[in-house]
């Protein structure tokens, strides 16, 4: 179970490398070559105004989206250049590295909490049931949800909800966990509860990279923020630069504007 | 009217026999394969392939274009002169497979398009193949939408199954018919066969609430 930190981190080593990634949607150009890092442990956030192609990096990553251009590689693994068409097995070896968390859940409404969550490793990854549920009860109890294995989806609350949702993501033994607005449909009681969960996976030395509009919590838990606007990283450092004094006029204003919304 | 009791009861037993060995098995087997086919007409509708979808389009529009009963002399009484000859029971079964299953594809094709896209990507996003999403996420959500929209296409199917009796094939109605023939009590003998249907749509009515409910347990 990769949850202690040590068994997969080398220290500082570099686990993801995207280099000039791009995607259009017909005329539309979400992505106009993006490069990013994320190194062992490390929590990227991704800022940035709706439509500015956040959401697309995850989903490119994720194999949700397939790149027009550039090259995504974790360690490990082999370099995939999108440049040229790529084969169908390289892009499932690619999902496999991250778990993703969608900003609606998408929870299995006709599967209980615990059929969510052994979904993937069972019927996927092909590994024993037993040693998978007992993985899953501990996965559940970790995040307070452990009376909720036999329950559906719709009868939790929306932040019971989402920690189902993360759950499954690190059910998979991903190697980058990608959060995709997670608290944006949550009520404002909710979101407190699933972004605990989520900065103590980052404590525990989890990687991530999160698209979110909390700007405390990830001048809290980031180690790197990129701002993006209109398919282009804008900006990108340490969330006291960016979030507290940045350089970049587009990202003085984004910021600006949602500290001080009226 | 004079209602011969003695008849009607000395009749109800051989209606209700032809209606349990004939219209019931014909409705059962004939709506099974047409929900294979069904479900195979709607994934290729939705495939994204022009050529399968177009085919699929057609296949529908002639189904629900023209009227079972000469779908069913088509196949019975029409396909001799080309040298197929099939025997009464299979010509029914195949006529109303076919026809069930233009109408069932499209209810099954919009069931599956309720499911959200988002199942979908959770699915792919567990590194399920579109294969496997299909078969353990979607189809089991979009089943529970379809149970009242395809519990109608089984009803019709019952009682449409009285056309059978049309291409010879020994059912509730051709019973009826016969007995009617025979004993000139055609009024009597309609009414009794009316009535026989109605109970068993009755009976296959309260299937349909067990069937939402058990595919419905999750949502409350």
């Amino acid at each position: 179970m990769p949850t202690d930190p040590d068994s997969r981190s080398g220290g500082d080593s570099r686990l993801l490398t995207v280099t000039g990634l791009r995607k259009s949607f017909g005329s539309n150009h979400v992505l106009k070559s993006i490069d990013l890092a994320v190194d062992q442990g490390q929590v990227l956030v991704l800022i940035g105004p709706s439509g500015s192609g956040k959401t697309t990096v995850l989903r490119c990553l994720n194999g949700l989206e397939v790149p027009d251009g550039g090259t995504v590689a974790f360690s490990g693994g082999p370099t995939v250049d999108f440049g040229s068409p790529v084969p169908r097995r390289q892009l499932m070896a690619l999902r496999d590295r991250s778990g993703m968390v969608f900003q609606h859940y998408n929870l299995f409404p006709h599967m209980t909490v615990l059929q969510n969550l052994i979904e993937g490793p069972v019927q996927v990854q092909k590994r024993p049931k037993a040693e998978v549920v007992r993985e899953a009860e501990e996965l559940l109890a970790r995040v307070g949800l452990a009376g909720k294995r036999n329950d559906y989806p719709q009868q939790l609350s929306g932040g019971q909800q989402q920690r189902v949702g993360i759950v499954r993501a690190l059910a998979l033994r991903p190697s980058l966990l990608l959060f995709d607005e997670p608290t944006s449909a949550l009520d404002p009681e909710l979101v407190g509860e699933v972004l605990t969960v989520i900065k103590e996976l980052a404590e525990e030395g989890w990687s991530m990279v999160m698209v979110t509009h909390e700007l405390a919590f990830a001048r809290e838990v980031a180690s790197e923020v990129v701002f993006m606007d209109g398919g282009v990283v804008v900006e990108r450092g340490h969330p006291d630069v960016v979030l507290r004094a940045p350089r970049q006029e587009r990202t003085q204003q984004f910021v600006h504007r949602l500290l001080n919304p009226f | 009217m004079n209602v011969d009791w003695e008849l009607f009861w000395a009749s109800l037993w051989p209606i209700t026999y032809y209606g349990l060995t004939g219209t019931i098995p014909l409705s059962l087997a004939s709506f099974a394969l047409g929900l294979l086919i069904a479900l195979v007409v709607a994934l290729m509708r939705i495939s994204g392939n022009r050529f399968l979808a177009g085919a699929a389009r057609a296949y529908v529009s002639v189904i629900r274009g023209t009227p079972l009963l000469v779908q069913l002399f088509v196949i019975f009484y029409g396909l001799p002169s080309v040298g197929v000859v099939i025997d009464p029971w299979p010509s029914a079964i195949i006529a109303f497979s076919l026809n069930v299953g233009g109408y069932a594809a499209e209810v099954i094709r919009a069931a599956i398009l309720s499911v959200p896209k988002g199942q979908w990507e959770a699915g792919h996003t567990i590194g399920m193949s579109h294969g496997q999403t299909l078969q353990r996420i979607i189809l089991p959500q979009a089943a529970r939408v379809s149970v009242p929209p395809l519990s109608n296409t089984f009803i019709s199917l019952v009682k449409d199954t009285s056309l059978a009796s049309l291409i010879l094939v020994t059912e509730l109605f051709r019973q009826a018919q016969q007995i009617a023939a025979f004993s000139q009590e055609f009024m009597l003998l309609y009414l009794e066969a009316a009535l026989v249907y109605w109970v068993f749509c009755l009976v296959l009515s309260s299937g349909q609430s067990y069937l939402e409910r058990r595919l419905g347990r999750y949502a409350h």
